[in-house]
């Protein structure tokens, strides 16, 4: 089970601190075992308390709508300012960087401010989005797939990009040339399946997907399915990462040229 | 003491309070709605549980699994927008959205979010020159009610996927995005765990019997009508001679293929034919099978699900270059729904000719399993019932979806919420699939049936 769980789950409050300690730690990484004790102490009240459980189901709420906020669309950007504004916008907004043609990267700052100098020249498109580690999903991604000239695109490290966003960029096939999805945890083979509509891709980062269930294999299916494409995988340093019983276990899979 | 914990569960709802006390809410959204059921009223589903899928509740006593002969769990699991009949298309639209979102919607604190394994590769079908103008008015209307699909000629279709030979072929369609194959099972364990955590009880056992009350009313015209209302359900209890009488407010028949059994045990059916009160449910199982064979030169991963002009069928499954297919038999062929036998000799005759003369490379392939499993098949039109009965009053269908019954089950269940809780549909309009269309003779014809 490589989906991650911690989108959707609680981290232990601290309860000598009253309910106030709850909103502060929704984003705290405990570490392993005090997060089981906790985890443990929580799950006795919620299945004794139906207000803990309640409490906890609201707070798993709010959670999910925090992701669903910094993906909502920027209609009256789009508007006044056309697609390419729009979406390079959403992606400053959401921590990731954009070049325009002809022009430098554009990168906000460590207080996540950013110029808006873009926004003089609407027409210039939009040439590569680095939107890697951000948390962008299905819906955030309607603004990037307005982005019709767009050539690369990373991805890498995104918690929310799964099978289900791959699906969508098709809508790209024509422009793109370069995809990273390196390090997404949700993404399996099941999405790289449909990457075959992107004919113009030259360049593909495949590594470290942590849910494809054959890594080896997969990336022989990917090449032969995009003929033209490069595709990196990491095949071969995964044999390396691998502990001394696992790596008896892997001398069954293809041993890559 | 069965009987005494049923009906302590049935008449409170989780917080301990009764029945009347509840916040009345039409605010809010489906996930709510579905609590606001459980906690309004007692309802009964012969199968035991309240979820929409295809749930069997008629078993004989000799199968202890409950869901072994369920079609939900020998679908090949296959989700398309690509119908002829808008009200299926939105169904379809609606339940890809729930199957995106499922994590959100059947979220249960504690437990390890659900991987229902979508194939977001979406479906080809393939036309002859006989069909290419159906399937062309068909593509008008997805794409109308917002499906994405592209219709490919034979030089693009062999550009797309070198492993098709195109001979014959006028005309395919392709859905680019929401449509796919997922894992039926993985859906029907979210939606029981999710409902089990929300306080609705399981039990499990055949329905033998429904104890109702008549009422005489009389219409607008004159004629005397007799209405119906079930007060109770018998559940006979698995190995045994003993039955559970389960007090009901609401029955749901959602039932399957064995939906025209349960009907007529609640009166449906009975009557002069021609009536109102004569019209049975048409809904009868038909047996199909589907084959899993191994092909080491077949397709690959960009594979589709490819339906074939001539009705076979085959898609991916996993890596290992494994494929799933089948194919319909004509009327005359139907094999005997007596049991889960499977014929090999089928394979043989019907379903590897078509599928080798447009796949090439599988004329070399190498059958690995196979299965049968039941169709809901709705006689009359091949779509789905879906409403209450106008005579048996406190009972509503969900059945006769003739095999695209698991990828419109999660917008059934919120329409048939609807119906209960407001007495209308309120999202999609499903008055054509009303009960009423057997009596009146109106078909809605659909197309596109597998």
């Amino acid at each position: 089970m490589a989906a991650p769980r911690a989108p959707l789950h609680l981290m232990a409050p601290v309860w000598n601190q009253g309910t106030r300690g709850i909103h502060g730690l929704s984003k705290a990484v405990a570490p392993e075992d005090s997060q089981r004790k906790g985890r443990s102490l929580l799950q006795f009240l919620a299945d004794h308390f139906y207000d803990v459980q309640a409490l906890r189901e609201y707070l798993l709420r709010k959670q999910v709508l925090k992701v669903h906020q910094k993906n909502r669309p920027f209609t009256h950007i789009k508007e006044r300012f056309g697609p390419h504004a729009a979406g390079a916008y959403f992606i400053l907004k959401q921590g990731g960087a954009v070049k325009f043609q002809g022009k430098e990267w554009i990168r906000p700052n460590t207080r996540g401010r950013f110029s808006l100098d873009f926004l003089k020249f609407p027409e210039v498109p939009v040439e590569a989005v680095d939107a890697s580690g951000s948390a962008i999903n299905y819906h955030g991604l309607d603004n990037l797939l307005a982005l019709k000239e767009l050539q690369s695109l990373w991805l890498r490290h995104c918690p929310h990009v799964d099978d289900w966003c791959l699906s969508r960029l098709h809508s790209l096939a024509n422009s793109l040339q370069e995809l990273s999805l390196a390090g997404c945890p949700r993404i399996s083979e099941r999405g790289l399946a449909c990457l075959h509509h992107l004919q113009n891709l030259r360049r593909l980062d495949i590594s470290d997907l942590p849910a494809v269930s054959n890594p080896g294999l997969t990336q022989i299916l990917v090449e032969e399915m995009l003929p033209n494409c490069e595709v990196l995988g990491a095949d071969w340093t995964q044999g390396l990462r691998l502990g001394p019983e696992e790596q008896s276990r892997d001398t069954a899979s293809p041993i890559p040229a | 003491m069965l009987r005494r914990s049923l009906q302590f569960a049935l008449g409170r709802d989780v917080l301990g309070r009764g029945l009347g006390t509840h916040r009345g809410g039409s605010t809010l959204d489906w996930n709510g709605k579905m609590s606001e059921i459980k906690k309004k009223i007692q309802s009964v589903l012969p199968g035991g549980a309240w979820t929409q899928l295809h749930d069997t509740s008629y078993l004989p006593p000799e199968h202890s699994d409950v869901y072994s002969q369920a079609s939900t769990v020998l679908s090949v699991g296959g989700i398309r927008q690509q119908f002829s009949v808008p009200e299926n298309i939105q169904l379809s639209l609606f339940s890809i959205d729930f199957l995106r979102n499922i994590n959100e919607y059947l979220a249960v604190v504690d437990d390890p979010p659900l991987d229902i394994q979508f194939n977001p590769s979406g479906y080809l079908l393939l036309a002859s020159e006989k069909g290419a103008a159906v399937l062309e008015s068909n593509v008008r209307v997805q794409r109308q009610e917002g499906a994405k699909v592209c219709l490919m000629s034979p030089e693009q279709l062999r550009n797309k996927f070198p492993w098709i030979n195109p001979e014959g072929v006028a005309l395919a369609s392709y859905g680019m995005e929401h449509e796919g194959w997922f894992d039926p099972w993985s859906l029907l364990q979210g939606l029981r765990r999710k409902v089990q955590s929300m306080g609705v009880l399981f039990c499990q056992g055949e329905v033998t019997r429904f104890v109702s009350s008549s009422n005489h009313a009389e219409t607008p015209s004159g004629e005397e009508v007799t209405l119906k209302r079930v007060h109770e359900v018998h559940v006979k209890i698995d190995h045994s001679l003993e039955y559970q009488p389960v007090e009901c407010a609401i029955v749901i028949n959602a039932a399957g293929a064995w939906s025209g059994q349960i009907a007529e045990l609640a009166g449906v059916g009975k009557g002069p034919p021609g009536t109102l009160q004569g019209t049975k449910l048409p809904v009868e199982p038909r047996k199909r099978y589907v084959y899993l064979w191994n092909c080491p030169q077949g397709p690959g991963l960009e594979t589709p699900f490819v339906i074939d002009a001539s009705g076979a069928y085959f898609r991916r499954e996993g890596l290992g270059n494994n494929y799933l297919g089948g194919c319909s038999p004509t009327e005359e062929e139907e094999p005997d729904p007596e049991n889960l036998e499977v014929d090999h000799e089928f394979f043989q005759d019907k379903v590897w000719p078509p599928l080798a003369q447009r796949v090439p490379a599988f004329e070399s392939l190498k059958v690995r399993s196979a299965w049968a499993g039941y169709y809901d098949y709705n006689t009359f039109d091949q779509n789905g019932v879906v409403g209450p009965h106008p005579l048996v009053v406190n009972m509503y269908f969900a059945t006769g979806f003739s095999g695209h019954g698991l990828q419109q089950a999660p917008a059934v269940g919120r329409a048939v919420a609807e119906m209960v809780l407001h007495g209308n549909f309120q999202t999609i309009n499903l008055s054509p699939f009303l009960f009423n269309r057997f009596h009146l003779g109106e078909k809605v014809h659909e197309h596109n049936i597998i």
